[in-house]
């Protein structure tokens, strides 16, 4: 224990009070060139010979998206944002050297009133409460000394050295930690039960399988601090009573896969996992288990049936998988976030967790704030917080001043919340008594032109491809609501078609052997109860409200407006729109159009219209 | 002795019984579909479905993975039971519209006609796993396996070509409560036709009445686990002392 306090005092020591260029290397900002652009601020170092006073950090996902790639300037915290390769040598010239600020690279507020200099002043980040997903933006994944510098692994230090295993079940638990995963079972209950269940060995598992369309704040924990997640399992391991650990990541986040290998490795290296950790005679390795990316693999006993060797496929769970879970034994199974914020409660104690969040639901959540929304990106907020603020003072609200129509939380099986509900304090509960769930936490947000009918399907389909297979009401029965709801929206719909749905929702989420298949009539329900008049109009009007579904929509030249540009003329890719004389409108032949849309899109002079 | 109750009726049944057990014990009838007592309940059908209450607390659960426990109430004919039931039959009904197995099993729950689109595929497979499980879990060759997802899944040989795990003993077949595995023994040729592929196998001649009988793998398959000499297997079950 003295020993990692003393390896902090030296990683200390040998870092002085350097300039660091922070650059997003998270799996956004890379599509940008956030490797290359940190290599050319490497050599700009090397070039002017200031290796002793600035630092260069690849770090993890910072949240920001929709900004990227982002550069901060540390200790003064200047925050670049769209930086691209070509700002490099004005960064560091103008910046780094000068202290200049480079007014074009500033965060500009929507409005256009500011301009903002300092990260902490982006009201993307002001409003959030970056507890777990803060340190990202601050160390390397890939260096354990970065995370121990800020205090890393102290949890663990304490637990091994202070803490009987029960007292760490007892500190979680009065924390109110719930599972992250989507269940929102508390954590602490299930280490108490593997811990006392009969059976040797246990084992603890961290599932980072997330699959949710939109959602990536376990990936880029993962990727930005691993070392964060590994230090909650320890703990959780210690308290459950096992000495095997699985990291189960899908394939698809190969940086993830990679950076937890190199967490699990200077862990190692540094005595913090392996034989007898930090001297205290506790033993326990971790392994890493790559996914195939079957989404059901996200259910923990499918998660555990896939790490076993066998087919990805859930089992009832009638005894607790803390009881009988891997190789039918007790096994601890939590989400990434769910580990992250184990080291957090340790270090702070319960009753600070506690006093973060509702009553039911501590701490915070993080969401991937996707879809029609002007800031997409990862956001961190204390339980509690309303999806108005998330949305419009976190997220910017809607581009192009489109009118919001729904969010849907939860992922695929979650459901869609209209905007009347924008008031509702963001918590497991809320959500589920909305008819919504939690889930992992993406937040896909819809505008005006989404049609919520057309939504529901997307979903249903996706949950139909991502079905196992294995019990009918689920394999069958989510292949037969998608095929109603494709009539519905090839205009064959009937009005009993959403009674059958009701019906068939009712019988899958009973009757359905998994989470997967019970939830996956969510979306469903919600559309049904809360946008039942597009339905209705897709039913009876034959109109598609939102202009979305091809089979009940036709475009149309608003004569008025049109100027004869020709500009559709050229684009619309199948000769449908002919153009008769300058002074004329063009003319959209119907029995030719595609309906692709791209005329409306081309169109300058709002001379396009749906019918 | 644990003592519950089904459908009103008070019964006792062993620690570790499933529900469905205790109830087929005492005649009450549950419907199944993917159960047979040769292997572990594995619960996708979901017509054994019934709703329990045990405390305050009331669920649904499928009986054949469900335990008997001290003071369990259950109900097997709940509005909520039957609509599942009801539900899973119109489902399975549309997939296997000409499975006279399916038909009749729908029609001794009341249920004639489905509100879905019959499959046009003329295919009788339930996907109830019970072939891939006996393969695995008795025969213990793990030849057949259920490959693909959704609505996609099928019961295969690995890449549904590969024969050689199968020893062609024909348990799928026999268990196959649809009749979806087909089976023929011709001369020297067993043909056996899975969901997804046809197969011939070579039959072993009797040493004395010349007649075949068996498969030559399944042959090779005993006298390996039994070690006994394989002079013991030449002669069909009519011609032995």
């Amino acid at each position: 224990m003295e020993e990692l306090q003393k390896k902090r005092s030296r990683i200390m020591d040998s870092r002085p009070d350097v300039s660091t260029i922070a650059v997003c290397c998270g799996t956004g900002c890379q599509a940008f060139g956030g490797e290359k652009v940190a290599q050319a601020f490497r050599e700009k170092i090397a070039e002017s010979g200031l290796q002793n006073s600035v630092a260069i950090k690849t770090t993890g996902c910072h949240g920001f998206c929709e900004r990227g790639l982002l550069v901060v300037i540390r200790p003064q915290n200047i925050f670049y944002q769209r930086v691209r390769l070509e700002d490099v040598d004005e960064i560091f010239n103008e910046t780094v050297i000068n202290g200049k600020i480079i007014e074009r690279l500033l965060y500009i507020t929507p409005d256009g009133s500011s301009k903002i200099t300092s990260e902490e002043e982006v009201p993307f980040y002001k409003k959030q409460m970056r507890l777990i997903f803060g340190a990202n933006g601050n160390i390397d994944p890939a260096e354990i000394d970065d995370y121990i510098a800020i205090g890393g692994y102290s949890a663990i230090a304490k637990v091994l050295s202070s803490m009987k295993p029960e007292q760490v079940i007892e500190e979680v638990s009065a924390a109110g930690l719930r599972g992250r995963g989507g269940g929102g079972f508390p954590a602490a209950t299930k280490w108490k039960s593997t811990r006392e269940a009969e059976g040797e060995p246990k084992y603890v598992i961290c599932n980072c399988d997330e699959g949710d369309p939109g959602a990536f704040m376990d990936r880029s924990l993962m990727e930005g601090n691993p070392h964060s997640i590994l230090e909650g399992m320890i703990i959780g391991a210690y308290a459950s009573g096992s000495n095997t650990g699985f990291i189960y990541i899908r394939n698809e986040y190969p940086l993830a896969v990679k950076n937890a290998e190199i967490a699990i490795r200077q862990a190692e290296e540094y005595g913090l996992l392996g034989e007898n950790i930090l001297g205290s005679g506790f033993n326990f390795s971790v392994h890493i288990n790559r996914g195939g990316g079957a989404f059901v693999c996200g259910e923990s006993t499918a998660l555990m049936a896939s790490i076993e060797g066998k087919v990805g496929e859930p089992r009832a769970k009638y005894v607790h998988t803390s009881e009988r879970g891997l190789y039918d034994r007790p096994t601890v199974l939590n989400n990434v976030e769910t580990w992250a914020n184990v080291p957090l409660i340790i270090n702070r104690g319960s009753a600070w967790f506690a006093s973060i969040g509702t009553e039911n639901s501590k701490g915070t959540k993080i969401f991937s704030l996707v879809g029609k929304i002007n800031n997409t990106g990862l956001v961190e907020v204390p339980m509690g917080i309303t999806l108005r603020e998330i949305i419009y003072e976190i997220g910017g609200g809607i581009p192009d001043g489109k009118r919001f129509k729904a969010v849907l939380t939860g992922g695929p099986s979650g459901g869609c919340i209209p905007e009347n509900l924008l008031d509702l304090p963001v918590d497991f509960d809320e959500l589920t008594r909305v008819g919504s769930m939690m889930g992992s936490g993406a937040m896909i947000v819809m505008d005006e032109d989404n049609c919520m009918v057309d939504i529901a399907r997307y979903f249903l389909k996706f949950l139909e491809e991502e079905s196992c297979g294995k019990c009918v009401p689920c394999r069958e029965g989510l292949k037969r609501m998608r095929q109603i709801l494709d009539d519905i929206c090839e205009g064959k719909g009937e009005e009993s078609h959403l009674e059958l749905l009701e019906e068939m929702s009712a019988a899958i989420g009973d009757g359905a052997l998994c989470g997967l298949g019970q939830t996956a009539p969510n979306p469903v329900l919600t559309t049904l109860k809360y946008f039942r008049d597009e339905y209705i109009s897709h039913i009876v009007d034959k109109k598609c409200p939102a202009g979305v579904c091809k089979a009940l929509i036709s475009y149309h030249i608003v004569n008025e407006n049109c100027t004869s540009c020709r500009l559709c003329v050229k684009k619309c890719p199948v000769g449908a729109i002919e153009f008769v004389d300058k002074k004329i409108p063009v003319v959209i032949h119907q029995d030719l159009c595609t309906k692709c849309g791209a005329c409306k899109e081309t169109c300058k002079f709002n001379a396009v219209e749906i019918r | 002795m644990i003592t519950l109750k089904i459908d009103g009726r008070e019964i006792n049944a062993e620690p570790g019984k499933t529900v469905l057990e205790a109830a087929r014990e005492n005649n009450i009838y549950i419907p199944t579909l993917c159960v047979n007592e040769a292997v572990a309940a594995y619960g996708a059908c979901r017509l054994c479905m019934v709703e329990v209450t045990r405390g305050n607390r009331k669920r649904l659960v499928a009986s054949c993975l469900y335990e008997v426990a001290e003071g369990l109430v259950v109900e097997t004919r709940t509005e909520r039971v039957v609509n599942i039931r009801r539900l899973v039959m119109e489902l399975l009904l549309a997939r296997c519209p000409n499975s006279s197995e399916v038909i009749e099993m729908a029609r001794s729950m009341g249920i004639d006609s489905s509100r879905f689109q019959s499959e046009e595929d003329d295919n009788s497979c339930v996907l109830c796993a019970l072939c891939t499980r006996v393969c695995r879990e008795v025969v213990g060759k793990s030849a057949i396996s259920l490959v693909g997802r959704g609505t996609n899944r099928k019961v295969a040989l690995p890449f549904c070509e590969d024969t050689d795990a199968c020893i062609a003993c024909g348990s799928c077949v026999y268990v196959c409560p649809t009749g979806a595995i087909k089976m023929e023994d011709n001369g020297d040729v067993r043909r056996i036709t899975w969901p997804s592929s046809t197969h011939e196998f070579k039959m072993k001649k009797c040493a004395s009445c010349g007649s075949y009988f068996a498969p030559e793998k399944q042959i090779s398959f005993m006298i390996q686990k039994t070690g006994l000499e394989a002079e013991k297997f030449d002669l069909c079950m009519n011609c032995r002392p």
